[in-house]
């Protein structure tokens, strides 16, 4: 077994394998400190950073954190590495990689003609040799378009979920926020909904909702009920209005079959919905969900550290051309995210690992009422995010989701972002708005209130 | 003129309990409905460490036979780091379990909100029994400091063929007691939360009525007995079949 040691400070640090030389150089958070991966000092952090900076970048494609022989999902990652796209780098250390990815040589075409050279690892490495202005930085400059009923991704453009949830998954209830959001110009990335319950009659008779909600309007946008992929595929085969499949994915195959899903169903489950050719400007059916601490939460981390198994559900992501993903960073919990300094470090972390990825990335700024966390540190992350070019962000009637009983951002939120960081929505959402006089010309929400007004005459 | 015709957002506002037609001040919020929302916070903040009253949820079930058990969380701080503990039950507490093999088993566990489970769980229970005639039942066991999964060392202790968990789930600002219902066949330590049927939001500010949620869990419970099965592979489909499978 190779050793990784270094000295510092007249100490020996050494580290027995290449998972523990990941797990100690991470930034610290509670997830690791519970699962007995976490460095013991601040100093045995650094050196373990030290020594991840001069790893071989080339290292992570001959040794495995999680057995190739048992996890599908290392399978996949290096099965479908694409080593011509990895050449411009495949000579560095991680160090040099971020130097690298820093420096004005790394543009925004040569990141994209890079991802699919990039694992998971090789990200989650250089991720945590990265303050949070470097993830900022870097993530910026990549872009990813995706597209389906609205185009998301290009330049001066931020896009958003509209979040409609109810507890007792009602029609009237739902479309009432629904209109309040769109009245704030939030939901050109989709409008999605979570039901209360896993029941294939309300999801159908949802997605009947939105689907008559859209069309009455002819909002260019999609919808999706976030119900399990076996749902979706039996929704699609009982015919009711699909846009997109939804499925929580995590980044090993245990934890991925605690959430009842393998890479063929999902495959399965994309053939389905492009069978039903329903999007307008794009094909991009699927959106992903993910966060750090779903694989422990299942117990299924084999000694790897979070934030890593979070990278390496992008791979997963990846492989379905999907429409959107998020990480749904504060939602699930204090023992994995304590804190707001541990929730803003680690959606920062995530955003930039699936954008460097090449993954329509987007965040759930969010947080739980046992978490030692509050809106001002939302406010903060949800600024850093709209710095770092997100695909979109998640917004709810007031912060306050009503059914998952956590905060989220408010459709106000969505607004002071586009407003302050001048953000416009999607163009063909964003030609839409100022149709209906909901924004005018500059993306600003227009004062006077009538296109709200135009919105509820038709109200359902 | 009543309020709708003054404010055509009144009629939507009437539909939901979320926070909508808030208005604005520029992007951001008006100073009133920003000081509410962090009232509600603050009372969340609280009730997320509240304690259970053992006692009058004894009194609440009646008749029927109680079990106290806990995990091995030593206190509410713990709770929230350390959720292994909370799955747990505390050493020698399994011992205490009698051995009384029955169809369903009924366990509730504080959560992350003991108001919840003193407020619905009872109730759910009563309704529910009685739409679980001709099966046989466990004692109801109340394990505090707990969480979902500590059901299965208990069901498999008392050897139960299907658990029924009801838990507090999270407090969020709207609603800070609202109850989560967990069916899972065959319980055993291990088992995989997609081996699990989950109810949520039962509560009375919007969520689902004691008596919906005890048709739902009824349902659920004689499918699950007549499939062998708990999970993905069962679908709840008690809105197209009001009937209960035979």
């Amino acid at each position: 077994m190779p050793h990784y040691r270094t000295t510092l400070g007249g100490e020996q640090h050494r580290f027995d394998t290449l998972a523990e030389v990941m797990a100690k150089a991470t930034p610290a958070r509670s997830g690791d400190a519970l699962a007995g991966v976490i460095a013991e000092t601040d100093v045995d952090r650094v050196a373990a950073q030290m020594v991840l900076a001069d790893l071989p970048l080339d290292l992570f494609l001959t040794e495995a954190l999680v057995p190739y022989e048992t996890d599908d999902v290392t399978r996949l990652i290096l099965d479908s590495h694409d080593a011509a796209a990895f050449a411009p780098v495949a000579h560095m250390t991680v160090g040099q990689f971020r130097d690298w990815l820093l420096s004005d040589a790394a543009t925004p075409s040569v990141l994209r003609a890079l991802a699919p050279g990039l694992t998971p690892e090789m990200i989650a490495a250089v991720s945590k040799l990265m303050r949070n202005r470097d993830l900022i930085s870097v993530a910026r400059k990549v872009e990813v378009v995706t597209a389906f009923r609205s185009t998301l991704g290009l330049p001066g453009r931020m896009g958003s979920r509209l979040q409609p949830n109810h507890p007792a998954d009602d029609l009237r209830g739902i479309a009432a926020s629904v209109l309040d959001g769109l009245s704030f110009a939030v939901g050109d990335a989709v409008i999605g909904i979570n039901p209360a319950t896993d029941n294939i009659p309300t999801a159908m008779s949802l997605l009947h909702m939105l689907d008559e909600l859209i069309g009455t309007y002819a909002i260019p946008t999609q919808s999706c009920v976030l119900t399990h992929v076996t749902n979706s595929i039996e929704i699609i085969e009982r015919g009711a209005p699909l846009d997109l499949v939804f499925q929580s994915v995590a980044g090993t195959q245990a934890a991925n079959e605690g959430f009842g899903v393998t890479l063929p169903l999902l495959a399965e489950a994309r053939d389905a919905a492009l069978s039903l050719n329903r999007g307008t400007v794009g094909r991009n059916v699927m959106y992903f969900e993910t966060g750090q601490g779903s694989a422990l939460s299942a117990d299924a981390h084999h000694g790897i550290d979070q934030q890593t198994l979070e990278a390496r559900a992008y791979a997963v992501c990846r492989a379905f051309d999907p429409l959107l993903v998020n990480t749904v960073v504060g939602f699930i919990g204090p023992e994995y995210l304590f804190d707001g300094k541990e929730i803003i470090r680690a959606g920062l972390e995530d955003h930039f690992c699936g954008k460097l990825l090449g993954l329509p990335m987007g965040v759930d700024v969010c947080y739980t009422n046992h978490a030692e966390a509050d809106q001002n540190d939302m406010d903060v992350l949800m600024t850093l995010l709209a710095a770092a070019r997100a695909h979109f962000l998640i917004a709810v009637p007031g912060a306050d989701d009503i059914m998952l009983n956590y905060q989220s951002l408010s459709f106000h939120d969505i607004a002071y972002l586009r407003n302050a960081l001048g953000l416009k929505a999607a163009p063909e959402f964003e030609e839409w708005l100022v149709a209906m006089g909901l924004v005018d010309s500059s993306g600003l929400l227009v004062e006077s209130g009538a296109g709200a007004q135009r919105l509820l005459e038709r109200a359902p | 003129m009543s309020d709708i015709a003054k404010d055509p957002w009144a009629r939507l506002r009437a539909a939901t309990p979320a926070r909508i037609a808030l208005g604005r001040s520029g992007a951001g919020l008006p100073t009133q409905a920003n000081l509410a929302f962090q009232f509600a916070h603050a009372r969340a903040r609280d009730a997320v460490h509240s304690a259970l009253d053992v006692d009058r949820l004894v009194a609440d079930l009646g008749d029927l036979p109680v079990i106290r058990t806990r995990s091995a969380v030593p206190d509410r701080a713990s709770y929230l780091r350390r959720p292994d503990l909370g799955r747990t039950l505390a050493e020698g507490e399994a011992a205490h379990l009698p051995c009384s093999p029955c169809d369903v088993l009924f366990v509730i566990a504080d959560g992350l909100s003991a108001a919840a489970v003193q407020a619905h769980a009872a109730p759910v229970i009563h309704a529910t029994l009685l739409r679980l005639k001709g099966l046989t039942c466990g004692p109801i066991v109340i394990a505090e400091q707990a969480r979902v999964a500590i059901g299965d060392q208990i069901g498999t202790a008392i050897g139960a063929r299907l658990t029924v968990l009801l838990v507090g789930e999270r407090p969020g600002l709207t609603v800070a007691d609202s109850l989560g219902a967990y069916l899972t066949f065959g319980p055993k330590p291990g088992t995989r939360d997609s081996a699990r049927n989950c109810l949520s939001n039962i509560h009375g500010q919007g969520g689902m009525s004691h008596d919906r949620a005890a048709d739902k869990i009824a349902w659920l419970a004689r499918a699950a007995l007549k499939l062998g099965l708990t999970g993905t592979g069962l679908k709840e489909d008690a809105d197209v079949s009001p009937l209960l499978p035979d």
